[in-house]
């Protein structure tokens, strides 16, 4: 069984800074993770490959320094990296990224051996669209598997799957085919740390490098900026309200008196409201 | 939708400019749509809360707003198709079929991508829910055209094209996105984030039946059970009155509590910022947030949170916002109504104390009157 798992390295978002004049985000120095979200997907691949046998690829689309996410993976215990890096990639959309991604599953399936499951994160903690494995998806024409917190069981010589989906007020219990591509909720299992084994492999491990043309990208037309319907038009900053909060001033009032004082006087109706809250109706 | 990390400075004026002229096949594009989601049921109420924008958007450009749906026939769907006219719509696209009476992505991508490319909206709505996520992003691609996740205001330009307003990453700004050459314009709006409109009784006008290209037998997803949440335990955040929210200036899950007493005075939700989350405080169906709830409250209490747009963005459709910070600084003082700069760990069991006396004096006043 061959799996490709979609990882991104993303900025640490704790530590993101913005330019305070310029209003434009600040990434040197900023350090990266491995998008948190992806960590559930590559787990749970893992977790497959360990109980039916085959082999994980890891593949992301980034800059070349995204290489260090690829082998914080292998430590992990991945089998293989790919990192699909180019100029022609940057600035891509979700549609766009999709285009790529999809053109590299389909060459690692060919290069290696056929890929029969997909597995993306649920989001990303900076782009955080949650679109991105819908687009590789419909790109590749595999079945779509979203939101899924459990595998339920694989059966290779049948090519079927079951998978439990979270949806709207419940669980839904699946049956799909291979190939499909699964997008992993966050919280579904514990990641594990990696062997000593596994890290020892990913310091001698290469990553594979493609540009598009290596991928077989046919239409560099369909990658980034370019590839992109969607275009930024404005970045800024949230405006204030008109007028910035009323100070609360106690005058010699206990502050907490002060403040619900101000409270009721700013929406005069809300005491009855709170009154029938408070008394459980 | 464009990722925002990738944008090297502020509105780059060559990319603003980039706008060509719509091509041809494009220009046939009219109207918005908003897609009613429907699951076991029940209509989403994102999908009311959308009718209401949408009805916006399409007054400004002078075109119709159509709901759309999808799924299996019966009772239901024609209740929803009746309340849809009572929301506003002009005229209704229903795609009825036994196999779309649950939800699954490949019969109900089909139908809404062929209801596209057979009455041609410019511009299609849905919420980003579950359903609404794994289908925006399917029949986008299937379309090739530009999808804006999450936004949490649309606007119409000057020149017609939708601008769809997301939080960015960063902590601290917004970003307007256009899909400028593509048709239709897509875009996706959290539950809570565009207010409720008024409903209006009002009779069914056209609805236009669109018949599914596709059967039982073409679709290899099967749904084998849905077993549905045990107890409705999660947190009735986004429907709350009133709402009481810490973060991290409480600095630590002991003082945390005194946000749950005070919102239990109150007979209240209580929430939090993602922090608490992250750091095991408070389960995550309590934050309050972009990547969390959204809330629409009479009053909002926000308790030792800075206020990053990411909070932000979920909380501004609150009615009234009190923000208790130390820090006279704090952006959250920004986008609060009322403020009051002292410490929360003390303010809040008095504001508790009072808060109960006040009420409970209040039933008195009206017992006595
Ligand atoms: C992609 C992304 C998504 C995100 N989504 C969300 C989201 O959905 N919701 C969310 O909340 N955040 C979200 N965040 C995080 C967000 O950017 C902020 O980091 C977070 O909201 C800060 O939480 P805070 O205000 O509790 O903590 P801080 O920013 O640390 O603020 C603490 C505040 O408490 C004040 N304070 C300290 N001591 C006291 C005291 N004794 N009494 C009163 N005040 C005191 C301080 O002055 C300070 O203003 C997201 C971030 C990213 C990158
Ligand atoms: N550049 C990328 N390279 C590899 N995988 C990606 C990339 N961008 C997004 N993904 C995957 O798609 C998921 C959803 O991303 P997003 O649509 O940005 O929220 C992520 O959790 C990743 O698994």
């Amino acid at each position: 069984m061959h799996i490709v798992v979609c990882i991104k390295q993303v900025p640490d978002s704790a530590q993101i800074r913005v330019h305070p004049v310029t209003n434009t985000i600040m990434r040197q120095g900023v350090p990266t993770i491995i998008n948190p979200y992806d960590l559930f997907a590559l787990e749970e691949a893992m977790r497959l490959r360990d109980k039916v046998g085959g082999e994980v690829t890891v593949l992301t689309m980034g800059p070349p320094s995204a290489e260090d996410s690829l082998r914080k993976a292998l430590t992990f215990g991945a089998d293989r990296a790919v990192l699909l890096t180019d100029r022609f990639f940057a600035g891509a959309d979700t549609l766009a990224t999709s285009y790529a991604l999809a053109a590299a599953v389909r060459k690692i399936s060919n290069t290696y051996a056929p890929v029969d499951v997909v597995f993306t994160g649920k989001q990303t903690i900076d782009g955080d669209t949650a679109q991105v494995g819908p687009g590789v998806c419909k790109r590749l024409n595999f079945l779509q598997l979203t939101y899924v917190s459990k595998i339920v069981s694989i059966d290779l010589e049948g090519r079927t799957i079951e998978v439990e989906r979270r949806s709207e007020g419940g669980v839904q219990v699946l049956r799909s085919a291979l190939p499909c591509l699964i997008t992993m909720l966050e919280g579904t299992n514990e990641v594990r740390r990696g062997s000593m084994q596994n890290a020892l492999n990913a310091a001698r491990a290469t990553v594979v490098k493609w540009s598009a043309q290596d991928a077989g990208v046919e239409d560099i037309t369909k990658c980034g900026l370019r590839g992109s319907p969607t275009v930024v038009k404005r970045v800024f900053a949230p405006t204030p309200r008109a007028e910035k909060a009323a100070l609360v001033d106690p005058a010699g009032r206990p502050p907490a008196d002060a403040l619900i004082e101000e409270i009721f006087k700013l929406r005069p109706k809300l005491e009855a409201d709170m009154f029938e809250l408070a008394r459980g109706y | 939708m464009a990722e925002p990390t990738k944008t090297p400075t502020p509105a780059p004026a060559s990319r603003a400019a980039a706008k060509k002229e719509l091509p041809e096949h494009f220009k046939a594009y009219k109207h918005v749509w908003v897609f009613i989601e429907m699951e076991r049921g029940h209509v989403h109420p994102v999908s009311w809360e959308l009718m209401g924008s949408g009805r916006k958007l399409a007054d400004k450009l002078g075109v119709d707003l159509a709901a759309v749906l999808i799924g299996g026939p019966g009772e239901a769907l024609n209740a929803a198709v009746a309340e849809s006219f009572c929301y506003g719509a002009d005229l209704a696209y229903v795609c009825a079929d036994p196999v779309l009476t649950d939800y699954r992505n490949e019969p109900y991508s089909r139908a809404l991508t062929d209801m596209v490319n057979t009455y041609k909206p410019e511009i299609l709505l849905l919420g980003a829910s579950t359903l609404g996520r794994d289908l925006a992003g399917a029949v986008a691609t299937t379309l090739l055209t530009g999808l804006t996740a999450d936004c949490t205001e649309l606007e119409v330009d000057s020149d017609g094209s939708l601008a769809a307003t997301r939080p960015t990453f960063g902590g601290s700004l917004l970003c307007t996105i256009y899909t400028l050459n593509f048709r239709p314009q897509m875009a996706t709006v959290r539950p809570r984030v565009m207010p409720m409109p008024e409903r209006v009784e009002k009779p069914i006008a056209r609805v236009i039946e669109h018949k599914l290209d596709m059967t039982e037998s073409d679709i290899i997803t099967k749904i084998l059970a849905f077993v549905p949440d045990r107890d409705k335990a999660t947190s009735n955040l986004a429907f709350a009155d009133v709402v009481v929210a810490g973060g991290l200036g409480l600095g630590s899950l002991e003082n945390y509590q005194l946000v749950k007493h005070l919102a239990s005075v109150l007979g209240a939700e209580y929430g939090c910022s993602r922090p608490l989350v992250q750091k095991g405080w408070v389960s995550a169906d309590r934050q309050i947030g972009q990547t969390g709830k959204t809330i629409r409250p009479k009053l909002y209490i926000a308790a030792g949170i800075s206020g990053a747009i990411q909070h932000r963005v979920g909380v501004d459709g609150s009615d009234l916002i009190v923000a208790i910070n130390t820090d006279k600084n704090a952006p959250i003082f920004d986008f609060a109504h009322l403020a009051i700069v002292t410490d929360a760990i003390r303010l809040l069991p008095a504001l508790t104390e009072a808060f109960r006396k006040r009420l409970s004096a209040h039933t008195r006043d009206r017992i006595a009157s």
